[in-house]
Protein backbone atom coordinates (compact mmCIF):
# COMPACT_ATOMS: atom_id res chain seq x y z
CA UNK A 1 0.00 0.00 0.00
CA UNK A 2 3.02 2.45 0.98
CA UNK A 3 4.15 1.83 -2.35
CA UNK A 4 0.73 2.38 -4.01
CA UNK A 5 0.88 5.74 -2.40
CA UNK A 6 4.31 6.80 -3.34
CA UNK A 7 3.76 6.19 -6.77
CA UNK A 8 0.32 8.04 -7.15
CA UNK A 9 2.55 11.06 -5.03
CA UNK A 10 5.22 10.59 -7.46
CA UNK A 11 2.79 10.73 -10.24
CA UNK A 12 1.39 14.21 -8.92
CA UNK A 13 4.21 15.78 -8.61
CA UNK A 14 5.49 15.16 -12.11
CA UNK A 15 1.81 16.10 -13.25
CA UNK A 16 2.62 19.83 -11.02
CA UNK A 17 5.86 19.81 -12.51
CA UNK A 18 4.60 19.47 -16.14
CA UNK A 19 1.81 22.07 -15.36
CA UNK A 20 3.97 24.46 -14.45
CA UNK A 21 6.63 23.73 -17.47
CA UNK A 22 3.72 24.27 -19.43
CA UNK A 23 2.54 27.24 -17.76
CA UNK A 24 5.76 28.45 -18.60
CA UNK A 25 5.40 27.77 -21.97
CA UNK A 26 2.08 29.46 -22.65
CA UNK A 27 3.88 32.60 -20.72
CA UNK A 28 6.46 32.44 -22.70
CA UNK A 29 4.63 32.68 -26.28
CA UNK A 30 2.03 35.77 -24.33
CA UNK A 31 3.98 38.61 -26.08
CA UNK A 32 4.58 37.50 -29.11
CA UNK A 33 0.66 36.28 -29.40
CA UNK A 34 -0.78 39.54 -28.13
CA UNK A 35 1.06 41.49 -30.93
CA UNK A 36 1.32 39.09 -34.01
CA UNK A 37 -1.76 37.49 -33.53
CA UNK A 38 -4.17 40.13 -31.44
CA UNK A 39 -6.94 39.26 -33.12
CA UNK A 40 -7.37 35.43 -32.37
CA UNK A 41 -6.87 36.90 -28.73
CA UNK A 42 -9.73 39.25 -29.77
CA UNK A 43 -11.90 36.44 -31.24
CA UNK A 44 -11.37 33.95 -27.99
CA UNK A 45 -12.70 36.75 -25.52
CA UNK A 46 -15.61 37.04 -27.54
CA UNK A 47 -16.03 32.91 -27.50
CA UNK A 48 -15.48 32.44 -23.59
CA UNK A 49 -16.20 36.01 -22.61
CA UNK A 50 -19.25 37.26 -24.38
CA UNK A 51 -20.65 33.87 -25.60
CA UNK A 52 -21.30 33.32 -21.39
CA UNK A 53 -22.81 36.42 -21.14
CA UNK A 54 -26.16 35.21 -20.76
CA UNK A 55 -25.75 32.80 -18.02
CA UNK A 56 -23.42 34.91 -15.94
CA UNK A 57 -26.03 37.86 -15.95
CA UNK A 58 -28.84 35.44 -15.04
CA UNK A 59 -27.15 33.71 -12.29
CA UNK A 60 -26.01 37.00 -11.03
CA UNK A 61 -29.19 38.15 -10.59
CA UNK A 62 -30.75 35.26 -9.09
CA UNK A 63 -27.35 35.10 -6.16
CA UNK A 64 -28.16 39.18 -5.80
CA UNK A 65 -31.78 38.32 -5.20
CA UNK A 66 -30.57 35.58 -2.68
CA UNK A 67 -28.55 38.15 -1.04
CA UNK A 68 -31.15 41.21 -0.83
CA UNK A 69 -33.50 38.36 0.38
CA UNK A 70 -31.23 36.52 3.35
CA UNK A 71 -30.08 40.29 3.81
CA UNK A 72 -33.16 41.57 4.83
CA UNK A 73 -34.28 39.35 6.88
CA UNK A 74 -31.25 38.23 9.17
CA UNK A 75 -30.55 42.37 9.66
CA UNK A 76 -34.31 43.21 10.03
CA UNK A 77 -33.64 41.45 13.48
CA UNK A 78 -31.18 44.13 14.63
CA UNK A 79 -33.16 46.99 12.76
CA UNK A 80 -30.28 47.27 10.38
CA UNK A 81 -32.29 46.42 7.24
CA UNK A 82 -30.55 49.35 5.83
CA UNK A 83 -27.70 47.67 5.41
CA UNK A 84 -28.52 45.37 3.03
CA UNK A 85 -27.05 46.96 0.27
CA UNK A 86 -23.65 46.57 2.31
CA UNK A 87 -24.71 43.56 3.05
CA UNK A 88 -24.82 42.05 -0.96
CA UNK A 89 -21.96 44.51 -1.66
CA UNK A 90 -19.31 42.94 0.20
CA UNK A 91 -20.02 39.47 -0.58
CA UNK A 92 -20.51 40.09 -4.10
CA UNK A 93 -17.27 42.37 -5.05
CA UNK A 94 -15.16 40.20 -2.12
CA UNK A 95 -16.71 36.39 -2.49
CA UNK A 96 -19.38 35.60 -4.42
CA UNK A 97 -18.89 37.48 -7.26
CA UNK A 98 -15.17 35.92 -8.16
CA UNK A 99 -16.23 32.29 -7.10
CA UNK A 100 -19.29 31.78 -8.87
CA UNK A 101 -18.09 33.32 -11.99
CA UNK A 102 -15.02 31.44 -11.94
CA UNK A 103 -17.24 28.35 -11.58
CA UNK A 104 -19.39 28.98 -14.20
CA UNK A 105 -16.93 29.72 -16.19
CA UNK A 106 -15.48 26.13 -16.11
CA UNK A 107 -19.05 24.84 -16.47
CA UNK A 108 -19.48 27.15 -19.73
CA UNK A 109 -16.22 28.21 -21.55
CA UNK A 110 -13.85 25.73 -19.78
CA UNK A 111 -15.13 22.79 -20.97
CA UNK A 112 -15.80 24.04 -24.27
CA UNK A 113 -11.82 24.93 -23.99
CA UNK A 114 -10.93 21.51 -23.01
CA UNK A 115 -13.32 19.32 -25.29
CA UNK A 116 -12.21 21.35 -28.60
CA UNK A 117 -8.62 21.18 -27.87
CA UNK A 118 -9.32 17.37 -27.11
CA UNK A 119 -10.60 17.30 -30.48
CA UNK A 120 -8.53 18.79 -31.96
CA UNK A 121 -6.14 16.22 -31.16
CA UNK A 122 -8.17 13.20 -31.27
CA UNK A 123 -8.62 14.31 -35.39
CA UNK A 124 -4.73 15.36 -35.74
CA UNK A 125 -5.54 19.17 -36.05
CA UNK A 126 -2.60 20.01 -33.91
CA UNK A 127 -0.08 17.07 -36.09
CA UNK A 128 -1.20 18.63 -38.67
CA UNK A 129 -0.08 22.33 -37.43
CA UNK A 130 3.01 20.81 -36.38
CA UNK A 131 3.59 19.43 -39.72
CA UNK A 132 3.07 22.67 -41.35
CA UNK A 133 5.41 24.36 -39.24
CA UNK A 134 3.01 26.24 -37.12
CA UNK A 135 3.51 25.78 -33.41
CA UNK A 136 -0.15 24.82 -32.05
CA UNK A 137 0.94 26.15 -28.74
CA UNK A 138 1.35 29.80 -30.26
CA UNK A 139 -1.55 29.42 -32.49
CA UNK A 140 -3.95 27.36 -30.48
CA UNK A 141 -3.32 27.17 -26.83
CA UNK A 142 -1.94 31.01 -26.18
CA UNK A 143 -5.16 32.73 -27.78
CA UNK A 144 -7.77 30.22 -25.75
CA UNK A 145 -5.75 30.74 -22.37
CA UNK A 146 -5.12 34.65 -23.01
CA UNK A 147 -8.96 34.98 -23.19
CA UNK A 148 -9.91 33.05 -20.62
CA UNK A 149 -7.90 35.13 -18.61
CA UNK A 150 -9.05 38.85 -20.10
CA UNK A 151 -12.25 37.35 -19.71
CA UNK A 152 -12.75 36.63 -16.37
CA UNK A 153 -12.44 39.72 -14.71
CA UNK A 154 -14.55 41.59 -16.83
CA UNK A 155 -17.77 38.50 -16.37
CA UNK A 156 -16.92 38.70 -12.47
CA UNK A 157 -17.50 42.83 -13.24
CA UNK A 158 -20.25 42.16 -14.95
CA UNK A 159 -21.82 39.42 -12.35
CA UNK A 160 -21.76 41.96 -9.13
CA UNK A 161 -23.16 44.64 -10.95
CA UNK A 162 -25.87 42.77 -12.23
CA UNK A 163 -26.49 41.26 -8.79
CA UNK A 164 -26.14 43.89 -7.53
CA UNK A 165 -28.89 45.56 -9.10
CA UNK A 166 -30.66 42.03 -8.00
CA UNK A 167 -30.27 42.94 -4.50
CA UNK A 168 -31.79 46.23 -5.22
CA UNK A 169 -34.53 45.02 -6.84
CA UNK A 170 -35.14 42.71 -3.94
CA UNK A 171 -34.61 44.96 -1.25
CA UNK A 172 -35.61 48.19 -2.32
CA UNK A 173 -38.18 47.76 -4.24
CA UNK A 174 -39.83 44.57 -3.36
CA UNK A 175 -38.97 44.69 0.66
CA UNK A 176 -39.52 48.48 0.78
CA UNK A 177 -35.63 49.69 1.86
CA UNK A 178 -34.83 53.25 1.15
CA UNK A 179 -32.83 53.58 -2.08
CA UNK A 180 -31.14 56.68 -0.85
CA UNK A 181 -29.95 54.39 2.43
CA UNK A 182 -28.92 51.76 0.21
CA UNK A 183 -26.72 53.19 -1.95
CA UNK A 184 -25.66 55.43 0.90
CA UNK A 185 -24.41 52.57 3.06
CA UNK A 186 -22.43 50.94 0.24
CA UNK A 187 -20.56 54.12 -0.30
CA UNK A 188 -19.90 54.40 3.00
CA UNK A 189 -18.02 51.50 3.91
CA UNK A 190 -16.84 50.10 0.60
CA UNK A 191 -13.38 51.12 0.22
CA UNK A 192 -10.99 50.56 -3.21
CA UNK A 193 -9.02 48.09 -1.15
CA UNK A 194 -12.10 45.44 -1.02
CA UNK A 195 -13.03 46.53 -4.55
CA UNK A 196 -8.96 45.52 -5.43
CA UNK A 197 -9.59 41.85 -3.78
CA UNK A 198 -12.07 41.23 -6.21
CA UNK A 199 -10.28 41.93 -8.99
CA UNK A 200 -7.29 39.77 -8.46
CA UNK A 201 -9.18 36.94 -6.99
CA UNK A 202 -11.00 37.26 -10.76
CA UNK A 203 -7.43 37.53 -12.07
CA UNK A 204 -6.08 34.82 -10.34
CA UNK A 205 -9.24 32.35 -10.99
CA UNK A 206 -8.98 33.34 -14.78
CA UNK A 207 -5.68 31.98 -15.21
CA UNK A 208 -5.88 28.76 -13.00
CA UNK A 209 -9.43 28.15 -14.77
CA UNK A 210 -8.13 29.00 -18.44
CA UNK A 211 -4.68 26.96 -17.56
CA UNK A 212 -6.54 23.58 -16.56
CA UNK A 213 -8.73 23.98 -19.91
CA UNK A 214 -5.98 24.04 -21.91
CA UNK A 215 -3.87 21.67 -19.91
CA UNK A 216 -6.53 19.04 -19.83
CA UNK A 217 -7.35 19.21 -23.37
CA UNK A 218 -3.63 19.28 -24.44
CA UNK A 219 -3.07 16.32 -22.97
CA UNK A 220 -6.68 14.59 -23.22
CA UNK A 221 -6.28 10.45 -24.44
CA UNK A 222 -7.18 11.16 -27.85
CA UNK A 223 -10.17 9.10 -28.11
CA UNK A 224 -14.31 10.02 -27.41
CA UNK A 225 -13.49 8.38 -23.44
CA UNK A 226 -10.23 9.91 -23.65
CA UNK A 227 -11.76 13.83 -24.32
CA UNK A 228 -15.23 12.85 -22.17
CA UNK A 229 -12.86 12.63 -18.87
CA UNK A 230 -10.44 15.51 -19.88
CA UNK A 231 -13.86 17.68 -19.79
CA UNK A 232 -15.06 16.20 -16.43
CA UNK A 233 -11.85 16.58 -14.79
CA UNK A 234 -11.45 20.26 -16.16
CA UNK A 235 -14.86 21.30 -14.09
CA UNK A 236 -13.57 19.44 -11.47
CA UNK A 237 -9.78 20.62 -10.69
CA UNK A 238 -11.22 24.03 -11.53
CA UNK A 239 -13.72 24.71 -8.78
CA UNK A 240 -11.64 22.68 -6.26
CA UNK A 241 -8.34 24.86 -6.97
CA UNK A 242 -10.57 28.00 -7.09
CA UNK A 243 -12.17 27.58 -3.64
CA UNK A 244 -8.44 26.72 -2.33
CA UNK A 245 -7.44 30.01 -3.69
CA UNK A 246 -10.24 31.75 -2.60
CA UNK A 247 -9.36 30.75 1.05
CA UNK A 248 -5.50 31.77 0.39
CA UNK A 249 -5.91 35.50 -0.81
CA UNK A 250 -8.53 36.08 1.65
CA UNK A 251 -6.48 34.94 4.22
CA UNK A 252 -3.87 37.16 2.98
CA UNK A 253 -5.53 40.10 2.62
CA UNK A 254 -7.83 39.84 5.84
CA UNK B 1 20.24 2.00 -55.40
CA UNK B 2 22.23 4.64 -56.27
CA UNK B 3 24.68 7.10 -54.65
CA UNK B 4 23.98 8.52 -50.90
CA UNK B 5 23.15 11.73 -52.84
CA UNK B 6 20.38 10.70 -54.58
CA UNK B 7 18.77 9.37 -51.49
CA UNK B 8 16.39 12.61 -50.10
CA UNK B 9 15.91 10.34 -46.89
CA UNK B 10 17.48 7.46 -44.98
CA UNK B 11 16.80 5.63 -42.08
CA UNK B 12 19.38 4.21 -39.99
CA UNK B 13 19.22 1.18 -37.81
CA UNK B 14 16.72 2.59 -36.24
CA UNK B 15 14.78 1.44 -32.96
CA UNK B 16 11.56 2.38 -31.16
CA UNK B 17 9.71 1.09 -28.76
CA UNK B 18 5.88 2.56 -27.59
CA UNK B 19 5.11 0.92 -24.05
CA UNK B 20 6.55 -2.28 -23.99
CA UNK B 21 5.88 -3.07 -27.62
CA UNK B 22 8.76 -3.13 -29.89
CA UNK B 23 7.72 -0.74 -32.99
CA UNK B 24 11.04 -1.13 -35.10
CA UNK B 25 14.15 -2.86 -34.66
CA UNK B 26 17.53 -2.47 -36.94
CA UNK B 27 14.71 -0.24 -39.62
CA UNK B 28 17.21 0.78 -42.57
CA UNK B 29 15.10 2.87 -45.37
CA UNK B 30 16.27 5.23 -48.29
CA UNK B 31 13.81 7.17 -50.09
CA UNK B 32 15.20 8.52 -53.32
CA UNK B 33 15.00 11.60 -54.78
CA UNK B 34 12.35 12.25 -57.25
CA UNK B 35 10.91 8.90 -57.04
CA UNK B 36 7.67 7.72 -55.61
CA UNK B 37 9.04 5.50 -52.77
CA UNK B 38 5.83 3.28 -50.61
CA UNK B 39 6.31 1.60 -47.36
CA UNK B 40 3.61 -1.13 -47.26
CA UNK B 41 3.17 -3.45 -44.78
CA UNK B 42 0.02 -5.10 -42.60
CA UNK B 43 -1.81 -3.30 -40.03
CA UNK B 44 -0.54 -2.48 -37.18
CA UNK B 45 2.98 -2.92 -38.11
CA UNK B 46 4.18 0.88 -37.28
CA UNK B 47 3.33 2.74 -40.44
CA UNK B 48 1.87 6.11 -39.59
CA UNK B 49 4.37 5.57 -36.58
CA UNK B 50 7.61 5.44 -39.27
CA UNK B 51 5.84 8.79 -40.64
CA UNK B 52 5.94 10.66 -37.77
CA UNK B 53 9.56 9.03 -37.08
CA UNK B 54 10.56 10.68 -40.07
CA UNK B 55 9.27 14.17 -39.56
CA UNK B 56 10.46 13.67 -36.13
CA UNK B 57 6.71 14.22 -34.16
CA UNK B 58 7.89 11.35 -32.22
CA UNK B 59 12.42 10.71 -31.62
CA UNK B 60 13.69 7.04 -32.23
CA UNK B 61 15.02 4.69 -29.28
CA UNK B 62 18.54 4.14 -31.21
CA UNK B 63 19.33 4.88 -35.14
CA UNK B 64 18.83 8.23 -36.77
CA UNK B 65 17.02 10.06 -39.68
CA UNK B 66 18.74 11.68 -42.01
CA UNK B 67 17.53 14.72 -44.37
CA UNK B 68 19.62 15.52 -46.98
CA UNK B 69 22.50 13.90 -45.08
CA UNK B 70 21.11 15.69 -41.71
CA UNK B 71 20.57 14.00 -38.34
CA UNK B 72 16.79 15.97 -37.90
CA UNK B 73 17.38 14.88 -34.08
CA UNK B 74 20.35 16.87 -33.81
CA UNK B 75 17.91 20.21 -34.94
CA UNK B 76 16.53 23.02 -32.94
CA UNK B 77 12.93 24.01 -32.68
CA UNK B 78 13.27 26.76 -35.45
CA UNK B 79 15.68 24.20 -38.00
CA UNK B 80 13.42 22.14 -37.21
CA UNK B 81 10.12 23.87 -38.81
CA UNK B 82 12.21 25.32 -41.22
CA UNK B 83 12.75 21.77 -42.65
CA UNK B 84 8.99 20.84 -42.17
CA UNK B 85 7.97 23.96 -44.37
CA UNK B 86 9.70 21.28 -47.25
CA UNK B 87 7.25 18.75 -46.37
CA UNK B 88 3.70 18.51 -47.44
CA UNK B 89 1.89 15.56 -45.22
CA UNK B 90 -1.72 13.79 -46.09
CA UNK B 91 -2.82 12.68 -42.71
CA UNK B 92 -4.45 9.73 -42.65
CA UNK B 93 -8.25 11.50 -41.36
CA UNK B 94 -7.60 15.05 -43.55
CA UNK B 95 -6.89 16.69 -39.98
CA UNK B 96 -8.62 19.75 -41.58
CA UNK B 97 -9.28 22.50 -39.11
CA UNK B 98 -12.62 22.24 -38.08
CA UNK B 99 -13.09 25.69 -37.05
CA UNK B 100 -11.96 27.25 -41.01
CA UNK B 101 -13.82 27.07 -44.35
CA UNK B 102 -12.43 24.90 -46.67
CA UNK B 103 -10.45 27.89 -48.84
CA UNK B 104 -9.37 29.21 -45.03
CA UNK B 105 -8.23 25.77 -44.37
CA UNK B 106 -5.76 25.30 -47.32
CA UNK B 107 -4.88 28.84 -47.41
CA UNK B 108 -3.80 28.14 -44.04
CA UNK B 109 -0.27 27.97 -44.03
CA UNK B 110 0.16 30.28 -46.81
CA UNK B 111 -1.10 33.40 -44.73
CA UNK B 112 0.81 31.70 -41.91
CA UNK B 113 4.21 31.74 -43.46
CA UNK B 114 4.28 34.45 -46.04
CA UNK B 115 3.09 37.97 -46.75
CA UNK B 116 1.44 37.27 -50.02
CA UNK B 117 -1.33 40.00 -50.90
CA UNK B 118 -5.07 38.46 -50.63
CA UNK B 119 -5.72 38.68 -54.56
CA UNK B 120 -2.54 36.44 -54.98
CA UNK B 121 -3.10 33.47 -51.96
CA UNK B 122 -7.06 33.13 -53.28
CA UNK B 123 -5.37 32.69 -57.03
CA UNK B 124 -3.16 30.16 -55.68
CA UNK B 125 -5.79 28.20 -53.15
CA UNK B 126 -8.25 28.00 -56.09
CA UNK B 127 -5.52 26.77 -58.26
CA UNK B 128 -4.97 23.98 -55.77
CA UNK B 129 -8.82 23.24 -55.64
CA UNK B 130 -8.90 22.92 -58.55
CA UNK B 131 -6.19 20.72 -59.10
CA UNK B 132 -8.57 18.69 -56.53
CA UNK B 133 -11.43 19.41 -58.04
CA UNK B 134 -13.04 20.90 -55.27
CA UNK B 135 -12.85 24.26 -56.52
CA UNK B 136 -16.70 24.67 -55.81
CA UNK B 137 -16.21 23.43 -52.53
CA UNK B 138 -14.44 26.21 -51.41
CA UNK B 139 -17.14 28.25 -48.98
CA UNK B 140 -17.88 24.63 -47.17
CA UNK B 141 -17.35 23.94 -43.72
CA UNK B 142 -14.71 20.64 -42.73
CA UNK B 143 -17.68 19.17 -41.55
CA UNK B 144 -20.14 19.09 -44.46
CA UNK B 145 -17.43 17.13 -46.75
CA UNK B 146 -17.68 13.57 -47.29
CA UNK B 147 -14.32 11.60 -46.13
CA UNK B 148 -13.34 11.57 -49.73
CA UNK B 149 -13.62 14.92 -50.64
CA UNK B 150 -11.77 15.91 -46.73
CA UNK B 151 -8.85 13.80 -48.03
CA UNK B 152 -8.59 15.62 -51.59
CA UNK B 153 -9.03 19.38 -49.62
CA UNK B 154 -6.63 17.90 -46.99
CA UNK B 155 -4.10 17.14 -50.68
CA UNK B 156 -4.77 20.87 -51.96
CA UNK B 157 -3.63 22.00 -48.35
CA UNK B 158 -0.36 19.53 -48.66
CA UNK B 159 0.67 20.92 -51.88
CA UNK B 160 -0.06 24.57 -51.30
CA UNK B 161 3.30 25.47 -50.24
CA UNK B 162 4.66 23.58 -53.23
CA UNK B 163 7.04 21.41 -50.63
CA UNK B 164 9.81 19.16 -51.54
CA UNK B 165 8.47 16.55 -49.90
CA UNK B 166 4.99 14.97 -49.92
CA UNK B 167 4.21 12.56 -47.50
CA UNK B 168 0.70 10.58 -47.35
CA UNK B 169 -0.91 8.33 -44.80
CA UNK B 170 -3.39 5.69 -46.18
CA UNK B 171 -4.16 7.91 -48.93
CA UNK B 172 -6.24 5.42 -50.67
CA UNK B 173 -8.60 4.66 -47.77
CA UNK B 174 -12.38 4.53 -48.12
CA UNK B 175 -11.87 6.71 -51.33
CA UNK B 176 -14.72 5.78 -54.49
CA UNK B 177 -13.15 4.13 -57.48
CA UNK B 178 -13.49 7.56 -59.24
CA UNK B 179 -11.38 9.54 -56.43
CA UNK B 180 -9.13 6.77 -56.12
CA UNK B 181 -8.53 6.60 -60.02
CA UNK B 182 -7.91 11.07 -59.29
CA UNK B 183 -5.64 10.88 -56.37
CA UNK B 184 -3.00 8.26 -57.87
CA UNK B 185 -2.75 10.25 -61.02
CA UNK B 186 -2.07 13.52 -59.26
CA UNK B 187 0.12 11.20 -56.59
CA UNK B 188 1.79 10.60 -59.94
CA UNK B 189 1.99 13.98 -61.76
CA UNK B 190 2.82 15.85 -58.83
CA UNK B 191 5.83 14.16 -58.78
CA UNK B 192 7.04 13.84 -62.34
CA UNK B 193 5.94 17.50 -63.26
CA UNK B 194 7.05 19.24 -60.11
CA UNK B 195 10.24 16.78 -58.92
CA UNK B 196 8.67 15.87 -55.64
CA UNK B 197 9.96 13.31 -53.62
CA UNK B 198 6.44 11.12 -52.23
CA UNK B 199 6.63 8.75 -49.68
CA UNK B 200 3.12 6.61 -49.45
CA UNK B 201 1.98 4.66 -46.52
CA UNK B 202 -0.64 1.94 -47.67
CA UNK B 203 -1.81 -1.22 -47.53
CA UNK B 204 -3.15 -1.04 -50.96
CA UNK B 205 -1.39 -2.96 -52.63
CA UNK B 206 -3.12 -2.91 -56.23
CA UNK B 207 -3.02 1.17 -55.84
CA UNK B 208 0.38 1.56 -54.57
CA UNK B 209 1.46 -0.91 -57.38
CA UNK B 210 0.17 1.50 -60.03
CA UNK B 211 2.20 4.66 -58.74
CA UNK B 212 5.27 3.11 -56.74
CA UNK B 213 8.74 3.61 -58.22
CA UNK B 214 9.96 1.68 -55.30
CA UNK B 215 8.12 -0.39 -52.03
CA UNK B 216 9.44 -1.41 -49.02
CA UNK B 217 7.34 -4.30 -47.19
CA UNK B 218 7.56 -4.26 -43.08
CA UNK B 219 7.05 -7.04 -41.07
CA UNK B 220 8.51 -7.69 -37.83
CA UNK B 221 9.98 -4.22 -37.20
CA UNK B 222 12.24 -4.57 -40.05
CA UNK B 223 11.89 -4.31 -43.86
CA UNK B 224 10.99 -8.11 -45.02
CA UNK B 225 11.43 -6.86 -48.82
CA UNK B 226 12.27 -4.03 -51.07
CA UNK B 227 12.13 -3.20 -54.58
CA UNK B 228 9.50 -2.13 -57.89
CA UNK B 229 6.16 -3.79 -57.54
CA UNK B 230 6.90 -5.83 -60.17
CA UNK B 231 9.83 -7.31 -58.36
CA UNK B 232 7.59 -8.28 -54.95
CA UNK B 233 5.56 -9.64 -57.14
CA UNK B 234 7.62 -12.22 -58.69
CA UNK B 235 9.80 -13.27 -55.79
CA UNK B 236 9.69 -15.91 -54.13
CA UNK B 237 9.14 -14.85 -50.29
CA UNK B 238 6.10 -16.25 -48.81
CA UNK B 239 5.78 -12.86 -46.89
CA UNK B 240 5.62 -10.93 -49.47
CA UNK B 241 3.16 -13.23 -51.72
CA UNK B 242 0.94 -13.46 -48.86
CA UNK B 243 0.49 -10.39 -48.67
CA UNK B 244 0.93 -9.10 -51.95
CA UNK B 245 -1.63 -11.39 -52.77
CA UNK B 246 -3.78 -11.17 -49.75
CA UNK B 247 -3.55 -14.87 -48.77
CA UNK B 248 -5.05 -15.65 -45.46
CA UNK B 249 -2.71 -18.68 -44.69
CA UNK B 250 1.09 -17.55 -44.27
CA UNK B 251 3.86 -16.48 -42.46
CA UNK B 252 1.54 -13.61 -40.86
CA UNK B 253 -1.22 -14.88 -38.67
CA UNK B 254 -4.69 -13.45 -39.30
CA UNK B 255 -5.27 -14.15 -35.24
CA UNK B 256 -3.76 -12.14 -32.40
CA UNK B 257 -2.14 -14.85 -30.17
CA UNK B 258 -4.76 -16.19 -27.97
CA UNK B 259 -4.65 -18.98 -25.49
CA UNK B 260 -6.30 -22.41 -27.07
CA UNK B 261 -9.81 -21.63 -28.35
CA UNK B 262 -11.43 -24.93 -26.90
CA UNK B 263 -9.75 -24.39 -23.79
CA UNK B 264 -11.28 -20.70 -23.54
CA UNK B 265 -14.51 -21.79 -24.56
CA UNK B 266 -14.77 -24.11 -21.73
CA UNK B 267 -13.53 -22.18 -19.00
CA UNK B 268 -10.14 -23.67 -18.40
CA UNK B 269 -8.00 -20.83 -19.19
CA UNK B 270 -8.97 -19.65 -15.99
CA UNK B 271 -8.41 -21.55 -13.85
Amino acid sequence: MFRELYYTFLDFLRTFGALQLFFLQLLRHTPTVFVRRFRLVVHQVYNAGALSLVIIMVCGLFVGGVLGLQGYSNLARFNAEDSVGTFAAFSLLKELGPVITALLFAGRAGTSLASEIGLMRATDQLSAMEMMAINPVRRVLVPRFLGGVISMPLLTAVFSMVGLFGAHIVGVNMLGVDAGAFWQQIQNTLTLDDVYEGIIKSFVFGVAASLFAVWEGYNAIPTAAGVGRATTRTVVITAITVLILDFMITAVAL
Amino acid sequence: MGSESDNLIEIRDLDYTRGHKQIFKGLNISIARGKVTAVMGPSGTGKTTLLRLITRQLVPDRGCVLVDGVDISSLKEKELFALRKRFGMLFQNGALLTDLSVFENVAFPLREHTKLPNRLIRHIVLTKLHAVGLRGAADMRPSELSGGMARRVALARAMVMDPEILIYDEPFVGLDPISMGVIVRLVRRMNDALGISSIIVSHDVQEVSTVADISYLISDGKVAASGSPEELNQTSSELVRQFMHGMADGPVAFHYSAPNYAEQLLGRDAE
